[in-house]
């Protein structure tokens, strides 16, 4: 049986890293001469990469602590599940339409300025620079962290609040001796995935950047694949990138044994709800933050172009083209990822962890460009483009799925190993019988944020697309490249409804299931 | 598993679209294609004409088109490529890919000589400057003025790392400025909001309202007067003259239906085409109409003089322009 | 007599303690295994019942080479302290896993299964979600799946522990019956020597590792010349 689980686990990472490598192959040896880049540029381009994706992450995880412990404390308020639901959207949304949102707040024309205007302050200065790029990072981010912190927080075994309480630990002791110890083990992993987020930050870095002072390395790959056509460069600085996250995957990885996000097996929690104000005055800034530029995405969808583009067949192809792509990646992803859990949970290799996170650390855009080149080398574009979309979508999704699924199956694993075996259940019976009823929840959670993953890929389907493979947000920056920019508010806001629409698809939490 | 995995891969397989026997395939960008744009009329007119099928394949903009054709190489399906610009014709040429036109150029109606054997003209359209008549009361008169003026009203730019409209005004800044470039760019840098990777970003945040200026071109304000009802935003005309985009066509040498090709780029001069492009692709037609332009084209603004910089001077200098931008720049 | 279990110069590790056993077991034997906790007791239960691989010796079980089998291969019923359920699977279920992976019986197997949860008195839970049942009541599905397995031996890893004394006695004493009914093998691991004492014919005395006496339950349990087991059992009963 462990052998079997490694075999699994070992396929995964081989294709994966076969997935990469082919890639950076295929552009290394394209023979095409490129201009290539000075070393002082990329040197430049490398630090402020390192230091704006250092303080993105220190920033959306410093803030999502406070408001993770916040929401732990009321674990029932009205509309606290709706406001988890909405933490979930921005994963889903185009960078181009957060950035808007986000701009309709605290932007030169935003409700800030407004507000500073008439309230006679004078009008604000512009948040261009790095300051725009960490709002949009925190924007992006601080939800997923909180989301992720979160079910840390509430994995806490009931007993450890029957001791608390028998004990009389005051908030103070409670932080220190219980909520701490979860944060502690959770922490750096959430850092170093949020790290890797912004590492791969591009649109953000240059939209809100101000000018080329704010270029990241992915900007300078956008470039080479792009303007200066040298695919040895873009592949030569992916590497460069590979190198700097796969650092920071190993100083995370080796900073704990922590496996993410244990979702409580069938445990409710019995922490005793705050009454502090506190808590309440972080949830309400982090929900202000978070929906004010949603809300103005929404506000600003709502003109005549909605229901125009609702009368289009041209978008219900695109929403179901959307879909397909993104229930079939996230279904591969939830299976690599599972793949990957069973070989972790038979063997702690931290090749393993590391090759869960491949999808964060490699650019989607240098892996799509060297297979669109094999492909065509190959002379099967045709028809195996729509493949190649779902294939590179869920590469991309299984860091979050894996997140999920990792401790989830090492938790079943410790329970259930033994009991099967000597029971004889094994291969897909058990699969069928035992571990997808029992996973049906980390699962369900574990497709839902693939999905909503790559329902919002633009980096991909941009590279592949055009020959009638079209997805919503391509759709949505083909309106906004011809000057119809309400047709692209309109289907800002119906991506984001399907994205809220598949967060209530999630499964609920911790529902209590007994028997232990 | 086996039956999934099968219907998984059927279902992918109806996503592809089907693909006719005899048929010319034109390479060319998105929103030349969509529903809105000139393509399915000019597609229409062709097919009715050759009697054959006419296939586009769309990707996201010029630049991308030649990058799809260097990546694709010799097994390219394209028998032309539609949509590069005058600033990708040196590197275009560059890769051998394609083949001479052979198409009288006596008629068309480019602001500037065209004698170029390979890559054929469709539309044109100066870059301009646009602002926003409600935020702007005294808008700059010329580019010096743009450059030096109050950095209280900002200027929405493009990437010209990224981006066409960037790198139109690299060439703008520098044939006006010459060698003073780099001391232009840093006084001009003060009026500068953002940089953006390309037009569709920094036009969806100059409708916003981010800027009261923005990177464009001098057909912008007839979209907004005819699509939208709205003189709220204008170009300006600048004395010093204005860079160009001029839209191209190309035969690709390995073409399948080389006959096709040939017709399709004769066809590209006449009105069956031409008159598509005025409110399809909101750029000026390089060829005659059948009927005269939609008023609000008289409007626009017409450029005293157009900089008409060789691509090939383009080509060789845009690394050393770059790189004097990004040092004035602050990087 | 017939030996159901001999163990011959097994050798484990565990972290960093060291372990050989070797043991022979009457069929029929009721075999209590007692030690203070980390001696190698669960060790011992698992490389029988085939969770774990010995790095070196035999393990032959009813007359058969089994070293190296799958659990599900050997003669072998476990019952854990917990966990023994699948919490989304009924009563029904849970026992009937026993007869068939995919659950699939025919009328034998499903009388089987009726006989089994009448015989540890639960009839009428069929249809009840573990979570439904109280602590002594999962282990009662578990004693009855044992049963519909019907493997002439039963490992019982501290299957009581969690169990209040008198609910202990009363389980103890099912389990007793059973073994006299089916003639079973059973390796008892206990911490509670009284355990021992109420149930077994013979016991094992684990220390670090090492199986330091076994023999008949009383002369086990009233030794006087093994310094470790006097500490373990603190004063005599």
């Amino acid at each position: 049986m462990r052998r079997r689980r490694l075999l699994a686990g070992g396929a995964v990472l081989v294709v994966l890293t076969a997935l990469v490598l082919a890639a950076l192959f295929a552009l290394v040896t394209t023979g095409i001469e490129g201009r290539g880049g000075t070393a002082g540029y990329i040197a430049g381009v490398t630090l402020f990469t390192l230091l704006q994706a250092s303080l993105s992450a220190v920033l959306s995880v410093g803030l999502a602590v406070p408001v993770a412990l916040a929401l732990a404390s009321r674990p029932a308020f009205p509309g606290r599940r709706l406001l988890l639901r909405l933490f979930a959207v921005p994963m889903a949304l185009p960078v181009l339409v957060g950035v808007i949102g986000i701009l309709s707040v605290y932007g030169q024309a935003g409700v800030l300025n407004r507000l500073a205007e008439w309230s006679g302050a004078g009008a604000l200065p512009p948040i261009y620079g790095l300051a725009g790029i960490l709002i949009a990072h925190v924007f992006y981010n601080l939800p997923l962290a909180t989301l992720l912190l979160l079910a840390r927080l509430e994995a806490t075994a009931p007993e450890t609040w029957r001791i608390a309480a028998s004990l009389g630990l005051g908030p103070r002791n409670v932080f220190r001796f219980i909520d701490w110890p979860q944060l502690r083990e959770a922490l750096p992993r959430v850092l170093g995935l949020v790290f890797m987020l912004a590492v791969a930050s591009f649109t953000i870095v240059l939209t809100l950047g101000g000018g080329p002072g704010a270029t990241t390395l992915e900007v300078a790959i956008y470039q080479a694949l792009r303007f200066d056509f040298d695919p040895g460069l873009a592949a030569r600085l992916a590497m460069l990138q590979i190198a700097i996250s796969g650092a920071v995957v190993l100083i995370v990885g080796g900073s704990g044994q922590a496996l993410g996000v244990e979702p409580a097996l069938g445990r409710g929690s019995l922490r005793p709800p705050s009454k502090s104000s506190w808590s309440l005055f972080a949830i309400g800034l982090a929900a202000l933050f978070v929906l004010g530029p949603l809300l103005a995405v929404l506000i600003g969808g709502l003109t005549p172009a909605l229901g125009k583009v609702l009368s289009e067949p041209l978008f219900y192809r695109a929403l179901l083209t959307s879909l397909v792509i993104a229930a079939f990646s996230s279904l591969l992803a939830v299976a690599a990822a599972y793949g990957l859990a069973l070989a972790r949970a038979a063997h702690p290799s931290r090749a393993l962890e590391t090759a869960a996170l491949i999808g964060l650390v490699v650019p989607p855009v240098v892996i799509a460009a060297g297979w669109f080149l094999i492909a065509h080398r190959l002379g099967v574009a045709q028809p195996v483009t729509p493949l190649l979309v779902v294939l590179l979508n869920a590469m991309m999704a299984i860091p979050y799925a894996a997140s999920v699924l990792l401790p989830a199956v090492h938790a079943t694993a410790e329970r259930y190993d033994r009991l099967s075996a000597s029971l004889g259940l094994s291969g897909m019976v058990r699969f069928w019988r035992i571990d997808l009823p029992l996973l049906a929840r980390p699962m369900g959670l574990a497709l839902g944020l693939a999905a909503l993953v790559s329902l919002g890929d633009l980096g991909i389907i941009a590279i592949f697309g055009g020959e009638g493979l079209t997805t919503l947000p391509l759709l949505l920056y083909q309106r906004l490249g011809s000057y119809r920019t309400e047709d692209a508010a309109a289907l800002a806001l119906l991506l984001m409804g399907l994205s809220l629409a598949l967060t209530w698809l999630l499964p609920r939490r911790n529902r209590e299931e007994g028997a232990r | 598993m086996l039956r999934f995995a099968l219907t998984a891969v059927i279902a992918l397989l109806v996503l592809q679209p089907a693909r006719a026997a005899e048929s010319l395939t034109v390479l060319t960008y998105e929103s030349f294609t969509a529903e809105w744009g000139p393509g399915p009329a000019i597609e229409k007119a062709f097919e009715a004409q050759c009697g054959c099928d006419l296939k586009w394949v769309a990707v996201g903009d010029g630049v991308a088109i030649l990058n799809r054709l260097k990546l694709e190489g010799d097994s390219a399906s394209a028998d032309i490529a539609l949509g590069l610009d005058n600033n990708l014709i040196a590197e275009a040429r560059a890769t051998g890919l394609f083949t001479s036109h052979s198409q009288k150029l006596d008629g068309l109606k480019l602001p500037l000589a065209w004698t170029d054997d390979t890559f054929l003209p469709y539309d044109y359209a100066h870059f301009a400057v646009v602002y926003d008549t409600q935020k702007l009361e005294t808008p700059p008169k010329s580019l010096d003025e743009l450059v030096r003026g109050d950095p209280e009203y900002k200027i929405i730019i493009e990437d010209p790392r990224t981006s066409t409209p960037g790198l139109g005004l690299l060439i703008w800044i520098k044939a006006v400025y010459g060698d003073k470039a780099g001391e232009a760019w840093k006084t001009f840098k003060h009026r500068v909001l953002t940089v953006t990777p390309g037009w569709s970003e920094a036009y969806a945040l100059f409708t916003k309202g981010e800027a009261p200026m923005v990177l464009s071109y001098t057909t912008s304000p007839a979209y907004h007067e005819i699509a939208e009802k709205s003189t709220r935003y204008q170009a300006i005309a600048f004395p010093e003259g204005h860079p160009i985009q001029v839209e191209v066509a190309a035969k690709l040498a390995k073409a399948k239906s080389p006959a096709l090709a040939d017709k399709f780029l004769a066809f590209m001069l006449t009105t069956g085409f031409q008159d598509q492009i005025p409110t399809g692709n909101w750029m000026l037609p390089a060829a005659p109409t059948s009927t005269p332009l939609p008023a609000e084209f008289d409007k626009l603004v017409k450029p005293v003089k157009t900089l008409d910089i060789s691509p090939d001077e383009v080509a060789t200098n845009r690394r050393a322009w770059t790189d004097e931008w990004l040092a004035a720049m602050g990087r | 007599m017939t030996k159901s279990i001999v163990m011959s110069s097994v050798r484990f590790r565990y972290e960093d303690m060291d372990m050989r056993f070797d043991l022979k077991v009457e069929a029929g034997a009721f075999l209590a295994v007692i030690g203070p906790s980390g001696a190698g007791k669960s060790t011992l239960l698992n490389l029988i019942a085939g969770f774990e691989d010995p790095l070196a010796g035999t393990i032959s079980l009813m007359g058969n080479d089994m070293t190296g089998a799958a659990p599900a291969e050997r003669p072998v019923t476990t019952v854990f302290q917990e966990h023994n359920l699948f919490p989304h699977l009924d009563v029904w279920s849970n026992v009937a896993l026993g007869k068939s992976t995919d659950l699939k019986l025919d009328a034998a197997g499903e009388a089987q299964v009726r006989t089994a949860l009448a015989r540890v008195g639960l009839t009428g839970f069929e249809r009840r979600k573990p979570k439904e049942l109280s602590g002594g009541e999962r282990q009662r599905v578990a004693l009855a799946r044992a049963l519909v397995r019907d493997q002439p031996i039963l490992l019982l890893d501290e299957p009581f522990a969690a169990l209040g004394p008198a609910l202990r006695r009363e389980m103890l004493a099912l389990v007793q019956e059973l073994w006299r009914e089916r003639g079973l093998t059973i390796v008892l691991v206990s911490h509670d020597p009284g355990d021992a004492r109420q149930a077994a014919t013979d016991v094992a005395f684990l220390h670090a590792g090492r199986i330091l006496r076994h023999g008949p339950m009383a002369r086990v349990l009233d030794a006087t010349d093994l310094p470790e087991l006097v500490a373990y059992l603190g004063r005599p009963e």
